[in-house]
Formats: C-alpha cells, structure tokens, sequence
C-alpha cells in the first residue's frame, strides 16, 4: 500500500519536475529577446530541481540522502541568480535587447545620464 | 596617576579589539556551522568524529579567506522566516505555471518593462537578499543594481500597463518587508511598523 503511494508520488514529482524543464526549453524557442529568455532558462529550474530532488528522496527512503540533496537545491538557489544577473546586465549594457518588446524603461534614462556626466 | 592612564587606555585597547573579534565570529559563526553541516551531508555520516573533522576545515577555510565586512543586524525571528520560506515557494510555484503559460500562448508577443523599484534598505546583505528573491522568483530578473540610492532596476516579464508595474513595484517592496521582518535591524523594523500604521 505505501509502496504504491511512494511510487505514484514519485511519478508525479518526476512527470511535474521535467515539465518545468520543457516549459524552459519551449521558453527560450518563443521568448522574443535575451533578457525575456533570461526568465526561462534560468527560473523553471528553481521548482523543477525542486521536484526531482524530491523523487529521488521519495525512491531512496533514508533520512541521510535528504541534507545532501536540500544542500544542492540551496546551491542551486544562490547560484542561478547570479548568473542570471550577468547574463541580463551584460545583455542589457550591449544592447542586446529588442526596444519594441519594453513596455517601458525605467534604467535607459539613468544610463544616459550616467555616460553624459563621463563624456 | 599617569600610570593609571597609561592601563587605561591599555584596556581599552584590549576591550575594542576583543569587540572586533566577537564581532567577526559573529558574522562567521553561521557560515561555520553551514559548511560543517554540508561536510557531514556530503558523507552522509553526522557522527561526532566526522563532524568535529569537518569544523575544523571550515574554521581553517573561514580564516584562509578573508571575506568582506558585512553587516548584520544580529536578530532573526525563526517564525518570520518560517513563514518567508513558505510564502516564497508559493510565489515559486505560481509564477512558474505563469511563466509556462506565458511561454505555451503568448510567446513572441510577449511585453515586459524595465522596472526601477527604490529599496528601503541601504546594506549590501539586505539590498543582495531582495535582489536574490526576487531573481529566484519567474517572472524577474535584476539588470542592474544603484547600490548608492539601493535601487533595483528589474526586468519583468508580462508588463503591459502602468498598473502592471506598479503592483510589480508594491511586490518587491512587500518583499523587502517580508526580509526585514526576518532579520532586518530594529531601526528598519520600526519604519516599517510606521509605514504600516
């Protein structure tokens, strides 16, 4: 019986986790620009890593496996924003953005009146 | 009497300096224990031997590299952070499904914005707190950060109206308040309780 319910919890933490990697996937072909692609590839891993860390927790059923996967979740959370940030911040200051696709942007007048003072 | 002085100020001296000192631990003590607990994870073994082992790398690591002076409040409500921690996999959870519906429907036609959103805080932990959140949390990403007006300028995805951007403004500053209750100083705490009132 409870093995029944530990697998069919598994399933669903495995089947929900890599839908989150196929919303990444489907994210970055549709997304219009990089800094809009910035917002899939790098977030749906945040719930996703979630999920399948947790079935394999479910599956391996002993309490020692559990720190070591919390700590590669937590690993995960302090490391992908960073990069994400790079990434934007680099994307942004090269101008490899599609203006078209802003609503509006509240940096651009900070930046120009930033590189005036230097000039 | 210029003796007396003399011990005085020697005591002085000593009094700051042993000050500086609790100071440091106090702000490496958690990273201590953290390594600590990850060399036992990492093991899988949290006996008394394996874990003893273990502080005295991370001590050695924590007194190899130096890292930059950060100031922490010293408080941390344990309740507040519980709370946090279940509000912010919520939010994860909710915008994740908004973002793959953004990705499956909207697609290329998808409008964001540039959003600046002014923090009430001015420390670098804090003010790097939010930004982590907040970046954790689908839907925005931190392009660039005024660390001198501790501004965060975030770039939100489905942004269509000013109303859009405003309630993304009010939900970052709601986050930044939701940190400060965790561990925010006194100072901030009560501006907050202010704001509130």
């Amino acid at each position: 019986m409870w093995e029944t319910i530990r697998d069919v919890a598994t399933a669903i933490c495995l089947v929900a986790g890599s839908l989150m990697s196929f919303a990444a996937a489907l994210g970055m072909l549709r997304f219009p620009d990089l800094l809009s692609r910035m917002h899939a590839a790098t977030k749906p891993q945040v719930l996703g890593l979630l999920l399948l860390l947790t079935a394999v927790a479910l599956q391996t059923a002993s309490w020692g496996t559990v720190p070591i996967l919390v700590f590669a979740w937590l690993l995960q959370l302090v490391t992908a924003p960073v990069s994400a940030h790079m990434v934007s911040r680099a994307g942004y200051r090269t101008r490899h953005l599609k203006r078209e696709t802003l609503e509006r942007d509240e940096l651009d007048a900070v930046v120009t009146a930033h590189s005036d003072r230097v000039d | 009497m210029r003796q007396a002085t003399e011990r005085e100020r020697r005591v002085r001296h000593v009094k700051a300096v042993l000050r500086r000192r609790r100071r440091r631990f106090a702000v490496e003590l958690p990273l201590i224990v953290g390594m600590t607990l990850l060399w036992g994870s990492m093991w899988i073994d949290f006996s008394a031997g394996n874990l003893i082992f273990g502080f005295l790398i991370s001590l050695g690591i924590v007194s190899a590299f130096r890292l930059p002076p950060v100031h922490i409040s010293g408080r941390f409500n344990l309740w507040q952070a519980l709370r946090f921690v279940l509000w912010f996999l919520g939010d994860v959870l909710v915008a994740s499904l908004q973002v793959f519906r953004l990705a499956l429907f909207r697609g290329p036609r998808v409008r964001s914005a540039i959003i600046g959103v002014p923090l009430r805080s001015h420390d670098d932990l804090m003010v790097t707190l939010v930004a982590h959140t907040l970046t954790l949390i689908p839907g925005s990403v931190v392009v660039e950060v005024d660390r001198r007006s501790s501004t965060l300028y975030m770039h939100v995805l489905n942004v269509a109206t000013d109303d859009d951007a405003e309630s993304f403004r009010a939900s970052a500053r709601n986050t930044e308040a939701r940190l400060i209750r965790v561990m925010g100083t006194r100072a901030q705490l009560d501006e907050l309780k202010k704001e509130d009132a």
